[in-house]
């Protein structure tokens, strides 16, 4: 078991408790990781990397396997698209300086088209993130992917255009000399690692994979989650129980809010939100750009159509296309960042912060506050005042003057919310499993549940607009509102919601028993696709508590798992080719030939009368167009994707890439940085140099502890974690000590150019330097927990971190960047959002490094831009 | 004399040796006293089955309710993801829930203003969707005007006036309803911690 990007023992430590077991049964556990944690002390091997060089790292491995032979034949063969041909046109970022083919230096994008199958015009990637082919001029009127059957395939997986054949062209160069060289990692350790990994592997063992955020927050995030999938895929260890891939949420119901999102590019069930194009085709036109020909996601429209009919019930009809014009259109990125840079410029009225803590808990907390200053109304509902709640009265601008509280002009208003003890309803946990949790009490004075406050200010909405004639508004008149008045403070009934997400027969409200029974005509309802089954038979599914040692190991009736309650995803892949277990051993989902159906120990995540012995007819569409050797259902192809040929902004193979700010060049690649990130070019979010910054040497890191949760809204306010864990601190190896006169335990300041903090010393033999290109790199770690309110205070460490984002999620780059440290407290609290060009030193002599090639397209990132000018 | 002394059959002593405990471990060292405690929980008018609130492993909690007060939290032993365990987070879920940390009333702070000012709920609701609707006709945009614009003349029917962020501690039936009210008025920037 491999744990990377993630300190499981201390941030997640019950689920732990099930790596300790696997130890106890025989499992070796590798700890990857730039620290030696709590989960370094019980593995068996700890491997120390440089931060943001796990794709070099990852990609080592994948050429070990390759180069080796390591591979699982079988399973490569028939469940990866392997022998799968790309079209001629594809260029390797081997040929092309670190790029793919079909970048677009003008806006920093790539086109996919030269990345499709040969002579399949399209391929619909599994979940639709972003309506990524809802770009302008990108639109058709059929759909995509009917010619999937008939794609090209090259079963010896020679043909010098098969992906398995560019995917070992690709990671060539990522020898072990070349891990060591960029990730810091002895060639000795790092083999130890790959042969760990697949000398148990195969029919008879499996390896999983545990990563956290340690893998996400960086500017190719998503590639690092790849590239670990790319090698799950090569040794056979997906959909096979004890292998997989672990995502480590942080959040109760982290997992739900991204089901049932509040992201801007999502709507419930990973149905991306309409992109502004071609109107005037409406629905048609948004399921011809989502919806795939063939594999699961040729079910789109119903899923669609049954949401319009939950949101607005009668009055979404055929005729009307389901109101689906009514929808709201993206013209592009409206993610966090991009939203708080728009309010910096004033362009944002009002903010509604639930439940989150941003200005402690996002990069570059100063631009936040910048942000709330210049809105004319904040909303925050939390258990405490926290200090997004405060920001007009507690910051560290307002203590040195340079903004003051009477001439801040928003208006804030604080709501006190219910606790989970305080109201019933679901969470969804990292294994997408729901679990119902039952109101114990009512909630104490103003106290009140998101439920009551969202269900009530929609009733006062839809008051408010009862009588207009406006077609903007009639939305909101069509909207279907109405769930209950429980209890003293008329709780709306969170069942009822609960049951709308299910979905149901319109004609007389009966629960749908799964999505398999949504149709496209109306005649259903259903609120999240995926999340239809949830309430099968009228029956709360995630409420069930039968105790464990009442059931069999997998648990099926203990809450509920999306989809189908099955709790192992693509568990077909876990039988071979015929249907029969890969070894008695991994025994879970097998095709019962005297039954004529699929079955095991899990609700099997297939067409469950579909036999192994099912090919597609050639020019098959829809459902039919899956195969009995198809496990990856959700793929157009069925097959786990080692090449994705769409779905991801920044490469159809993960490469690497150094991150925003960074100590080397990078060492495979001219190109420095993913040349598809995002940046925030603004006065109050200035960048180092790409790498080689003197002023800031050092590499930073963030982290959390055990005894705080992330921004400490539900921690540091509670005096029994307090104590446990009551000061900001900073860990820095024995050498770095030496090297800047830190002592143990004495006071550092630590500054980026965005601003400055200063903490605790803690001096480690924790921390090592590491050796990377004949260079010392000294790695500063940093808890986030804390800041200016609470019981237990000191300096964010977020204020150190810039805006830039990864392009497929805009997720944040914290787990990499550049800094420096010096012994002492000297920090003025100084930020360059607020009179911070007293923080800048006089740039360095040897001018700015390019992250990106010249003429490529660094000259069209836009210069810094002052705040209220664009 | 305020207490009777033990008959010489209740001495510890005796018992050990009656019962040939010579180390006291098999239980003839506790008195009737000990053997008649309970914990609080037993006590407890109801027991509401829960989920820990904090990280996403999700493990089970009991929630001890006596005269319409939790007097306890322990983790659930019938859950298999976490068989009665929680971490030192979700042992101090008693005093996140319990805590004279948490904030009861409704609070305003008007512009320019220097300190927080008690509202009644009703009212602050009321502002609240005043201000919803202000700012979305005010910020309202029906298709892009911006000359020049990749998307000009585009159909858009939105607001990027009004944005909301978090949270990843909500309920699915809570995000689910924040979605769709959003949705309605026209509001895309609807983030959360998901995205961090």
């Amino acid at each position: 078991m491999v744990v990377q990007g993630s300190n499981m023992a201390e941030c997640h430590p019950v689920a732990f408790r099930w790596v300790m077991e696997a130890k106890n049964r025989g499992a070796t556990i590798i700890h990857v990781d730039p620290r030696f944690t709590r989960t370094s002390a019980v593995a068996d091997l700890h491997v120390p990397l440089r931060p943001g060089s796990d794709i070099a790292f990852l990609g080592g491995i994948v050429r070990h396997i390759l180069e080796n032979d390591r591979w699982f034949h079988e399973y490569v063969v028939h469940y990866t698209n392997a022998a799968t041909i790309i079209d001629e046109r594809f260029q390797d970022t081997e040929e092309l300086d670190g790029f793919f083919s079909g970048f677009d230096a003008e806006r920093n994008k790539y086109a996919w088209d030269t990345w499709s199958y040969q002579g399949v015009d399209g391929v619909v990637p599994a979940a639709g993130h972003k309506e990524v082919y809802g770009e302008k001029g990108a639109g058709r009127h059929d759909l995509r992917g009917v010619k999937m059957t008939e794609r090209e395939v090259d079963p010896t997986l020679l043909h010098p255009r098969c992906v398995f054949q560019l995917l070992k062209k690709h990671y060539a160069r990522y020898t072990p000399e070349l891990v060591e060289e960029t990730c810091g990692v002895p060639k000795a350790l790092f083999l130890e690692v790959a042969e760990t990994l697949c000398r148990n592997s195969g029919r008879e063992r499996t390896s999983a994979f545990c990563y956290a955020v340690g893998w996400t927050q960086h500017t190719v995030g998503v590639q690092y989650i790849r590239t670990a999938a790319i090698i799950q895929l090569l040794l056979g260890n997906m959909g096979r129980p004890g292998g997989g891939i672990m995502a480590l949420r942080g959040h109760a119901s982290i997992q739900g809010s991204t089901d049932i999102p509040t992201l801007f590019d999502l709507l419930p069930g990973y149905l991306p939100m309409p992109h502004a194009v071609l109107p005037d085709r409406g629905l048609d036109q948004y399921v011809n750009n989502n919806a795939s020909a063939t594999g699961w996601w040729s079910e789109f429209r119903k899923y669609i159509v049954s949401l319009q009919k939950a949101w607005f019930g009668d009055a979404a009809t055929a005729d009307n296309d389901w109101l689906f014009d009514t929808l709201p259109r993206l013209t592009g990125n409206h993610s966090h960042m991009t939203t708080v840079s728009e309010m910096a410029d004033g362009k944002v009225k009002g903010y509604f912060v639930v439940g989150e803590n941003p200005t402690v808990g996002s990069m570059n907390g100063a631009l936040h506050r910048e942000g709330l200053r210049r809105l004319d109304w904040l909303v925050v509902r939390d258990f405490a005042l926290t200090e997004t709640a405060e920001f007009w009265r507690t910051a560290p601008e307002l203590e040195r003057g340079e903004v003051r509280t009477e001439e801040i002009q928003t208006e804030v208003f604080f709501f006190p919310a219910a606790t989970h003890t305080e109201k019933d309803g679901s969470f969804t946990n990292t294994q997408r499993m729901l679990q119902w949790h039952h109101r114990a009490i009512e909630p104490p004075g103003d106290c009140r549940s998101e439920l009551h406050f969202v269900y009530d200010l929609g009733k006062r909405l839809k008051a408010l607009y009862a009588g207009s004639t406006a077609e903007r508004d009639r939305p909101i008149q069509a909207l279907t509102w109405d769930y209950g008045a429980l209890g003293p403070h008329a709780e709306p009934d969170a069942e009822r919601v609960l049951r709308e997400i299910n979905g149901y027969t319109v004609a007389d409200g009966q629960p749908v028993p799964g999505f398999a029974k949504l149709a496209a005509d109306g005649s259903t309802a259903c609120g999240c696709w995926i999340y239809s089954g949830c309430f099968a038979g009228g029956v709360n599914q995630p409420a069930r508590r039968r105790p464990q040692g009442e059931q069999h190991w997998v648990a099926p009736e203990w809450g509920w798992a999306w989809p189908m309650n099955r709790r192992l995803l693509y568990n077909r892949a876990s039988a071979d080719p015929e249907g029969r277990p890969w070894s008695e051993r991994k025994r879970y989902v097998w095709w019962d030939e005297g039954q004529r159906r699929w079955t095991g120990h899990d609700v099997p995540d297939f067409i469950v009368d579909r036999p192994p012995s099912y090919r597609a007819p050639r020019g098959a569409t829809g459902i039919a167009s899956i195969g009995g050797e198809d496990p990856f259902i959700m793929q157009a192809d069925g097959k786990g994707w080692l090449f994705a040929p769409s779905g991801l902004l920044d490469g159809p193979f993960p490469t690497h890439y150094e991150p925003e700010e960074s100590v080397i060049e990078n060492p495979l690649y001219p190109q420095q940085c993913n040349p598809a990130r995002m940046e925030w070019h603004r006065r109050e979010n200035p960048y180092h140099r790409a790498w080689g910054d003197a002023r800031f040497p050092y590499v930073l890191t963030t982290y959390r502890l055990t005894e705080h949760h992330t921004a400490g809204g539900m921690s540091r306010w509670l005096s029994w974690l307090s104590e446990l864990q009551p000061e900001m601190f900073c860990e820095v190896s024995r050498e770095l000590a030496a090297e800047q006169g830190l002592a143990n335990g004495g006071w550092a300041t630590l500054t980026t150019a965005r601003g400055e903090i200063e903490c605790r010393v803690l001096v480690t033999a924790r921390l090592r330097p590491l050796r990377v290109r004949g260079k010392v790199v000294h790695t500063i770690g940093l808890p986030y927990h804390w800041s200016y309110v609470g019981l237990v205070r000191g300096d964010p460490a977020n204020e150190l971190i810039p805006f830039v984002a990864d392009p497929n999620v805009s997720i944040q780059e914290s787990k990499a960047l550049t800094g420096n440290i010096r012994a002492g407290r000297h920090s003025f609290g100084r930020r360059s959002a607020t009179g911070g060009a007293s923080l800048r030193q006089p740039e360095p002599a040897e001018g700015e490094a390019p992250r990106d090639l010249p003429g490529l397209h660094a000259r069209h990132r836009a210069p810094p831009v002052e705040p209220g000018r664009r | 004399m305020a207490r009777k002394l033990p008959v010489v059959g209740e001495w510890p002593v005796v018992r050990q040796l009656a019962a040939r405990d010579a180390t006291g471990l098999d239980g003839t060292a506790t008195s009737a006293r000990t053997r008649a405690l309970q914990p609080r929980t037993a006590g407890a008018d109801r027991v509401a089955r829960s989920v820990c609130p904090y990280c996403a492993v999700g493990c089970g909690q009991l929630v001890y309710v006596k005269d319409e007060r939790i007097i306890d939290i322990e983790g659930d032993p019938d859950s298999p993801v976490s068989q009665g365990c929680l971490c030192p987070k979700g042992a101090a879920t008693f005093q996140l829930v319990t805590g004279a940390q948490r904030e009861q009333h409704v609070l305003y702070r008007r512009p320019g203003g220097k300190e927080w000012e008690r509202i009644p709920l009703e009212r602050a609701m009321e502002m609240v969707a005043e201000r919803v609707k202000r700012a979305r006709e005010e910020t309202w945009q029906e298709r892009i005007e911006e000359e020049g614009a990749e998307h000009q003349g585009d159909l858009v029917r939105r607001t990027l006036g009004i944005a909301h962020l978090g949270g990843a501690t909500l309920d699915n039936e809570e995000n689910y309803l924040l979605k769709k009210l959003y949705t309605a008025l026209g509001i895309v920037q609807v983030e959360n911690q998901a995205r961090i």
